[in-house]
């Protein structure tokens, strides 16, 4: 480094270079802080608009930071914004969100445990074609089942119920889950299988003793996929749910296109960060499976 | 006896999600494309009439609009994030000192949901208070940005919240891609005195084919998929303008109780994923049993 110094101060040429190069730097950083901004910027504005007045936000600029921070609009958001003809605010949806995503992804991942398990060291014959036909699964455009499925629901008794949504997310969750598992397992060696058989261990032993513990990193990637994947679900819960079983988007989206009253642009905002906030929550504590779940999602095999 | 027992749990652990598949995917597609040949309106029926629903379907000019908006914003959707997202990727892997927080920057839109996204944009756009009240509020009055209820720009705005959303994933997934790439082969060309710029185009992209097949194949499946960002960002409004053939589905099935239409717009819908994904997945499939 001290040797560059000394030879620049010497080379009229290399001095040019080095404000060249320090130019280019200047020029990439601000590239990077501007797009930086570019995705900051609806958060700010949902942010600051949701502790605005309407008065202020009638009269103010977009992009303004609040006069007078005022929480009424996150507590209308919470327990009084109407969605359709209740005004409950968005509480009881984000408890219905909770109560599908949760055993929707306990059962998911768990089937996908055990499928994956299977396919990667347990294989019989024709296990890769069924594996095939899981994997053309996660590719189809649900608006292809969604008409069965609303009527299988019917004949169940589980039309426009939580149970019906677990249901739902569970059956079309096990293809990503499966796969994810899978892909994890085959990395471990099929001798630790075969050795363990010989000491007379059986499949679940197995699974039990030797895979599970090895599977917590894999257990968390799948969780946060699951969990995002029916969080932020809107086809399903807008398609199989009724009055009072709705997840927090059905009813977020509810909540800001309901043409009754005035327009409340800073409830719909809370309303909207309430919830976006448990997936973000997930994405900030956890950033580095919510990626490689992304990832592994989108690169098979 | 025991012994063949213990050879069928593997089957048996299998068993229920492979019965699962067979029924929810493969049974239901085959009942969607069976119901997309009949008469069936507000009540499914049964008996096979032919292509007409397809006929139909291909005649209304709502349809078209869907699938001539499904075009424009796929194609400008994919395009604009691989470019976007490759870019970011590349500038981020200049050895920038606050990576991890750029990075983290970049990416969260992804954990939100279409709907939260659609809100947020559809605020920011709306013309009366948003982003065009707030330039013609600095003194340019004439300033007008009303893409979001002018039905020949709305499609865009879909776009650009898409784009938005989605992008910061494509860089994460360029930015693996690079960091994969052999080092030993760049350090050789950058002793050969071969300048950054070529390094990239001559080398280090043509390597990442892969890469961009896959982020290729997720952004067109997320476009065709699109729902959500329609209904939160315009509801398929103004008039038809942003319809997508997701949104003309759902209307057919749920408000219109038009199943028969319904069907029929799902399998074009399939047809069209497929045409896409199928080539990839059996290439992937066949190189990993070689």
């Amino acid at each position: 480094m001290t040797d560059a110094t000394i030879q620049t101060a010497r080379s009229p040429r290399k001095t040019s270079s080095r404000t060249g190069r320090i130019v280019l730097r200047t020029l990439l950083y601000v590239f990077l802080i501007a797009f930086a901004l570019f995705y900051l910027m609806p958060l700010f504005v949902m942010l600051t608009t949701s502790l605005k007045s309407l008065d202020e936000i009638r009269t103010g600029s977009l992009i303004a930071l609040p006069r007078d921070i005022t929480f009424e609009a996150w507590k209308t958001a919470w327990s009084g914004a109407c969605s359709g003809i209740r005004c409950e605010g968005l509480r009881p949806y984000l408890l219905n969100s909770l109560m599908i995503a949760i055993p929707g992804v306990a059962l998911s991942t768990l089937f996908g445990a055990m499928n994956g398990y299977v396919f990667a060291q347990w294989k019989f014959r024709g296990a890769n074609l069924l594996f095939s036909l899981l994997l053309f699964g996660c590719f189809i455009p649900f608006q292809v089942v969604l008409l069965p499925m609303a009527r299988v629901l019917g004949i169940l008794n589980m039309a426009g119920t939580i149970p019906g949504l677990i249901f739902v997310h569970t059956v079309y969750g096990l293809g990503f889950t499966t796969l994810f598992f899978r892909n994890y397992y085959v990395t471990i060696p099929m001798e630790l299988v075969r050795a363990a058989k010989i000491d007379g261990a059986g499949f679940f032993r197995i699974f039990w003793s030797i895979f599970l513990p090895l599977s917590l990193p894999i257990i968390v990637v799948t969780v946060i996929w699951q969990f995002t994947q029916i969080w932020n679900d809107f086809l399903f819960g807008v398609s199989f749910s009724q009055a009072g079983t709705q997840p927090v988007t059905v009813a977020l989206n509810n909540i800001v296109n309901s043409t009754t009253g005035v327009k409340e642009y800073n409830v719909d905002m809370a309303a909207a960060i309430l919830a976006a906030l448990p997936t973000l929550l997930v994405y900030v504590v956890a950033g580095k499976y919510f990626i490689r779940g992304l990832t592994a999602g989108s690169v098979k095999g | 006896m025991t012994k063949w027992l213990e050879r069928q749990v593997p089957k048996m652990v299998l068993a229920p999600t492979f019965a699962a598949i067979l029924l929810f995917v493969y049974g239901f597609i085959g009942w969607t494309a069976w119901v997309s040949l009949t008469k069936s309106k507000l009540m499914p029926r049964y008996e096979i009439e032919g292509f007409q629903q397809y006929t139909k379907l291909f005649d209304t000019p709502r349809w078209d609009t869907a699938m001539n908006n499904l075009f424009i914003f796929g194609a400008l959707f994919i395009v604009i994030s691989m470019v976007l997202g490759l870019l970011l990727a590349i500038f981020l892997d200049q050895k920038i000192r606050t990576e991890g927080v750029i990075r983290t920057i970049y990416l969260y839109p992804m954990a939100l949901s279409m709907i939260v996204t659609g809100t947020a944009w559809k605020w920011i756009l709306n013309p009366g208070l948003g982003v065009q009240a707030m330039v013609q509020g600095w003194g340019f009055e004439t300033f007008t940005f009303d893409w979001l209820i002018n039905p020949d720009y709305a499609i865009y705005t879909i776009v650009l919240a898409g784009v938005w959303q989605s992008s910061g994933f494509v860089m994460a997934l360029f930015l693996a891609g690079l960091r994969s790439v052999d080092g030993e082969i760049i350090k050789a060309a950058q002793v050969d005195g071969i300048p950054t710029p070529r390094i990239y185009t001559a080398i280090i992209i043509p390597s990442m084919a892969p890469i961009f097949l896959s982020a290729f194949i997720v952004l067109s499946h997320l476009a065709i998929k699109s729902f959500d960002l329609v209904i939160a960002l315009t509801g398929g409004g103004p008039g038809y303008a942003t319809d997508l053939p997701a949104t003309y589905m759902y209307a057919m099935a749920f408000s219109r109780g038009n199943i028969g239409q319904a069907a029929s717009s799902a399998m074009i819908m399939m047809a069209v994923v497929f045409a896409i994904v199928v080539p990839y997945l059996y290439s992937e499939l066949r190189a990993k049993h070689d």
